[in-house]
This record gives C-alpha cells, structure tokens and sequence, in this order.
C-alpha cells in the first residue's frame, strides 16, 4: 500500500509483513489519499470478477485422489444462484446418488468462489483422505457447481454418510478471492440448522491457515464428532489448544447467514 | 379474524392477515420476493399502505403476527407491553402516528414516555409510511444514550466501534490494526474483535491483549471479543476481562434456535457479565448484532417480512439492557438486499426502528462483493446515518474487514462524517484524545502525529501489544 501522506512517518511499517490490513493510510484532510483509494477500487473490482468465475471441474477431477461425482444445485445459472440462495441449497433433480454405505462424504462447492476451490479444494481434499483414511470408510468425492453449504446436507443423506464436510469457495473479500471454508455437519440430511455445524474459515495459502494444517483441524473435528455423536454448538473446537499450533484457527458460523 | 382491504380505481385489494398486510405494504426488497411475501405489483403495494394508514395503532395489541402459542418472542412482547405508556397514542391510526411523531409538539421527551409501549409491529407499520427523510428527521428526535466507560449516543456525538479483526487471530496483526484506529480517533464505542477461531482459550487471550491496551494506554473504553454467547459464560467462569457479552439475535425463536440460543441463554449471559462488576456506570453490559433476512436465511420467518423480523429483534434487545446494537445492514447478501438503494433504504429503517423502541443503535454500513453495491452507496448511507444520529458506526483499516471478507466502514468514513455534520466521539474518548495529543483544538487528528505523547503512546503500546 502507497504511503501517500509524507509528513507522516511510516509507523506501521514493522507491522505489514504481519497482516494485510490497510493500516498505515494515510490522510488527504479526513479522506484516505489517491493512491490508496484507487487500490481498494481495483481490490474490489477482482472480486467481483471471482464471484462471478465458474469451476473448471476436469481440470479439478485430475487432482483429485481419487474418483469424484460431478453433480449441481437447482441453480441454473450464476444470477439464479446469486439471487435465490434456496436453489443452491438442493440437488437438481437430475443429480441423485446412491448410498455407498461410508461413514464420511467429502463435497467441493463453488460456493461464492469458484477460484478458490480451484486453487486449494484438491489439496485440502486429498491432505484430508489421507489423515482419515486409516479410521474411516471415505466416500467417493463429490464436485458440486452453483453449491450452497447446505447442499452437502442431501449429498449426505444420499450417500448415506455420518458426516459430511464441505469444502465452499468463501465469498470473495478485497484482500482475498481465494478462500476456502470447511463445513462439518453430523448425519446430514435436509433441513439441518447452521448451529448443528462446525465451521473452519479463511483456508488459503499464502496468508490464511495453510492447507495442511486446515485440513488437520476438519480431521480433528471429523473424529470428535464421532466421540460426541454430534456437530455444532455442542462441539467446541480445542484443536489449537491440542496442538498447540500457533496461526491455526476456526471459526463458528456466528454472523447471520451463511459464512459462505 | 380481521380483512384487511382497500379499492383502487375499480379494483379491490385484500390481504387475509396483518402479517399479509404489512409484507405488501413494505418496500421493495429481494428478501421479501425470496420469501414470496412481497407486493406483486407497486400498486399492490400503495394499496397495503392506504390500509395500514387507517388502520388503529390498537390494532397491533389485538392480531399477533405470530401466534403467542407459537413463539417466544412474541410472548415476550405481548407480556411486556406497558398499557400505561400505551395512552398518549392509543387512540391513533399508523398514519397518525407518523404525524404524531413528525409534528413539531412532540418533543424527545414525548416520545421516550411512549417508546416502552411501542412493539416492534407498530414501528415497522410506521417505518412502512415513511419515506427516508421521516426515518431520519424522526430518529434524530429519539436519541437512547448508553453508558459503560464512555457515553455513546449523545445528540452531537458519533462513536466508532473499533473492528480489529485479522484471519488468524494474529495478535500482533490485531493490535497494529488497533493502533491505526486508535490514532484515527476510533475506539469510543468499543473495540471488539470478531474472532476468526470459536475456540475459547483464545477468545481469552484476545480480552487480555484489548485490556493490557486498555489499562497501559488508559484508554476510556471497553472491549468485546464477538463469540458464541455460550462461549462468552464459559469466560466469565475462567475470570476473562468480559466487558460486554456478544450474540446475534434474531426476531423469532426459531430463528434464534438457529442462533443457537433462546432468551433464557440471553438472561444467563447478562447475569454473568454482570457478576464481573466491570461496567462502573450503568447494567448494560450486552453487545447484539442484527441485520435482515437472518430469520429467512433460518427458514424461521414464518411468513413475516424481513424488516417486521428486524424490528422484533430490538423488542428482544431491548429486554436485556443492551450497550450496544449493531444492525449489520448490507452483510448478509443481495438475496436479501439486492442493491445500494435496498441497503440504505434497510440501514435507515433499522436505526429508526431501534432508536423509536428505545434501543442504542450503532449501523455496520456494509457490502459484499456479490451484492449491486459500491463506496459511493456506503458513502450516502453512512452521511444519511450521521444525520440521523446513529450511536456508532464501525471503524476497519481502509473499510477492508480481512478477516470477515466484507466492506465496512473505514476509520477515515468516521472522519469524513464527524467533520461535515460537526460530530465529536463520546465525551470521554475526546478528553483522552486531546490529552494524548491525538486531537488538536479544532476536532480534528492532526495532520502531524509526530509529538513526544503519540510517540510515547505508539512506544508504550508496542510494548504493552
């Protein structure tokens, strides 16, 4: 970010490489100075250029470890989707699968990112296989386009799965298009309220929790939701406290709406 | 049950049920089309509103919109609804009641002795007749003032909630973001930080990096870590330093249920903030976050409209002595507000509604990036707000909230509306800031923050951080 106001010394330089928060602006009498301006306005421009991106779902099938279902919302287009969030809360009717008869399903939704899922949902996917693999039978990927968070709800029911995590491209913030958040919920099935979920937020690299360690902290909540019998509330995250890991994080679905 | 219906030119308008009534007659909004409760046409919808003009005030305390059996929320306001308070306007219709509220005989103080009787369906009757400048003249005249360290929402003053917030909890991240607010004279509201972990240690550690702040730099303010309010009694047990106790709220208990809560979490909450004594001044220690479209996005609407529901979370505020309440306008998405002009429309709303029940209403001016909306709409919806004497308006670095992938308002906005309408912080902060050299005579942050007391303050808090 330009430090525009030079009368001003930089005191915020010993704190940029730390967070990617417009400290340090500047003035222009009460206003934020030119140069600053036009970068927030450009910031803005990219996301909503990524809202409005679509998954590229060969090229993510490739990556994947293993096969995947490829199936939509009710969704049909962008605009459908953006303006009726209901749509992409269910399966088009197109779409059923079959009950595989495995405790855990894993889905990556587009979400209001379809950049994100791109760039991180294979790698999170696989890390996340691979941590589970040894105590839990793994259903084969599913790939979901125009996907709200809630529609890993019927792919579980269908799959006949005792939990499912969804993996949703996050909507896009100025600083970052290309988050991923993670959606655990026990014994998916229609209807399931936000607080019957555990959330993780802002799964990115660089800059947000890493990959790794994201999908670390979906297998630590996965496995105590089998302890606990449920998702939610009643499921409170200690994964940092366990590790003891510093810049690992969750986050609980706690503004209205979804954290999509 | 009563029908309500108007003929215009020839042809006759009918709505089966006041909830019917009120949805037709508010205006447009994609929240209200998503639900299928929205006037299908802008006669349609005129058509609501002669209804509801006529329509007696009493009216409200006879129809429930949603049945007492059925719903806590209304329970809660038909077992507090004060009769007494009720008389000066019970002989009113809502379109009475706008020019009562308008008209230059009735004072502040007039309508505080009456706020206690008006429930949430009555101010969004009203709100429904107004056009914004009502929503602004007439919330201007309802100031609520509320007192913890500082006093937010004197007539002549904005606060500014100082929003810290950082992806991973950084607290390094979180307390350089704290400084370039405190230096742009944000923080009289509070500091409150939305965390991006639910886990409640660290919800801890980050109370504990807002006090040392506090307590080293001597700061009048106080500090909230937003999480889960069952999280926040788990706190108060571990001895935390809990200012004020967070928790969304929305305006049916479905939708609550949905929050996870009910009102009596909300009493266990209160109680056990209150245990702590730290509040020198007053009882209200409670921090809630509303915004439109929470109960449809629940599915818990129950046929209502969105700003109905909005404004039955300020009856639910209201009950638990609120410091502050923030509606979180434009956060929620573009299937509820589709575009600047729903979103100013809805702010205006929402800080008229609160203010006229008595409640201490701060606005997160804000957009997502896949709403219609930009800057230039934030702009117009923050002035309009100042105008209308919001408590407090949030402060984030360069409006870009990093954490919750949103735009809000910037520390500069703050500036930008003290200085055109003549606004100062809470008379506390603006001492402190005088003292510490932060602000010069003239009001404002000096151009120069070069002097030894800023340079100490940065030092201090470096270390303190």
């Amino acid at each position: 970010m330009a430090h525009e106001n030079s009368k001003t010394p930089d005191f915020f330089a010993r704190w940029r490489d730390v967070t990617s928060a417009r400290i340090g602006l500047g003035r222009a009498g009460q206003a934020m100075p030119t140069g600053a301006m036009l970068d927030f306005l450009l910031s803005h421009a990219r996301a909503r250029d990524a809202v409005h991106s679509a998954l590229d779902v060969e090229k993510l099938k490739a990556e994947l470890d293993g096969p995947a279902h490829h199936v939509f919302s009710r969704a049909c287009d962008r605009a459908a989707f953006l303006q009726n969030p209901t749509s992409g809360r269910k399966l088009s009717p197109d779409c059923v699968l079959g009950n595989e008869r495995k405790e855990l399903a894993i889905v990556l939704a587009d979400g209001l990112s379809a950049t994100a899922i791109q760039d991180h949902g294979a790698k999170i996917a696989n890390a996340l296989k691979a941590q589970l693999s040894d105590k839990w039978t793994i259903c084969d990927f599913v790939i979901a386009e125009q996907s709200r968070v809630a529609l890993g709800d019927e792919i579980g029911e269908q799959l006949g799965a005792d939990v499912v995590v969804v993996l949703i491209g996050e909507r896009p913030g100025l600083s970052a298009a290309d988050s991923v958040g993670a959606y655990i919920t026990w014994k998916p099935k229609s209807g399931r309220a936000d607080s019957e979920r555990n959330c993780i937020s802002n799964i990115r690299e660089p800059g947000g929790l890493s990959l790794e360690l994201g999908a670390a902290n979906i297998a630590w909540i996965v496995n105590r939701a089998k302890e606990l019998s449920l998702t939610g509330v009643g499921l409170k995250d200690r994964f940092a406290d366990e590790v003891a890991l510093k810049g690992a994080s969750s986050a609980p679905n706690q503004i209205t709406g979804e954290g999509e | 049950m009563t029908v309500y219906r108007t003929d215009i030119a020839g042809t006759r308008y009918q709505f089966d049920t006041l909830g019917a009534l009120l949805a037709k007659a508010s205006p447009a909004r994609s929240g209200d089309q998503l639900a299928g409760v929205a006037a299908e046409s802008d006669i349609e919808r005129m058509a609501a509103r002669f209804v509801l003009a006529d329509l007696p005030l009493s009216v409200f305390t006879e129809e429930l919109v949603i049945p007492y059996e059925d719903d806590e929320v209304t329970r809660l306001i038909v077992d507090t609804f004060d009769e007494t308070a009720f008389k000066p306007i019970s002989s009113l219709t809502v379109g009475e009641f706008r020019e009562w509220l308008l008209s230059n005989e009735t004072s502040p103080e007039k309508i505080r002795a009456v706020a206690p009787a008006i429930t949430p369906e009555m101010a969004a009757a009203v709100c429904k007749l107004m056009r914004n400048q009502d929503l602004i003249a007439v919330a201007k005249k309802c100031p609520v003032v509320k007192t913890f360290r500082t006093t937010v929402g004197l007539p002549g003053h904005l606060s500014v909630r100082l929003q810290p917030n950082h992806p991973t909890d950084d607290p390094e991240g979180i307390a350089a973001s704290m400084l370039d607010g405190l230096l742009l004279a944000s923080g009289d509201a509070m500091i409150g930080i939305n965390p991006a972990s639910d886990n409640v240690t660290r919800a801890g550690e980050l109370l504990d990096l807002i006090e040392r702040a506090r307590l080293s730099l001597n700061i009048p303010t106080q500090s909230c870590v937003l999480t889960h309010i069952t999280n926040t009694i788990e706190l108060v047990e571990k001895k935390a330093p809990v200012d004020l106790a967070f928790q969304s709220i929305a305006g049916t208990e479905a939708a609550n249920k949905g929050f996870g809560i009910d009102l009596s979490i909300l009493k266990e909450g209160r109680e056990a903030t209150l245990s702590l004594n730290r509040n020198p001044t007053s009882d209200s220690v409670m921090y809630f976050e509303t915004g439109q479209g929470a109960e449809l996005s629940a599915d818990a609407h129950h046929g209502i409209d969105q700003q109905t529901l909005e404004a039955r979370c300020y009856a639910v505020a209201r009950a638990f002595d609120p410091f502050l309440v923030n509606t979180v306008v434009g956060f929620i998405g573009p299937e509820y507000l589709y575009d600047g002009k729903q979103i100013i429309r809805a702010g205006l709303e929402d800080h008229f509604c609160g203010k006229l029940m008595g409640v201490p209403m701060g606005v997160d001016v804000c957009y997502t990036n896949h709403a219609e909306a930009d800057q230039d709409d934030m702009d117009v919806l923050i002035t309009l707000l100042g105008t209308a004497g919001v408590n407090f308006v949030m402060g984030v670095p360069g409006a870009d909230d990093i954490m919750l992938n949103y735009q809000s308002t910037s520390f500069h906005d703050a500036l930008y509306v003290r200085e055109v309408l003549g606004l100062r912080p809470a008379p506390e902060f603006d001492e402190w800031l005088a003292n510490v050299g932060l602000m010069g005579l003239d009001g404002r942050v000096p151009d120069v923050i070069g002097s030894g007391a800023a340079r100490a303050l940065i030092g201090r808090y470096a270390d303190g951080a």
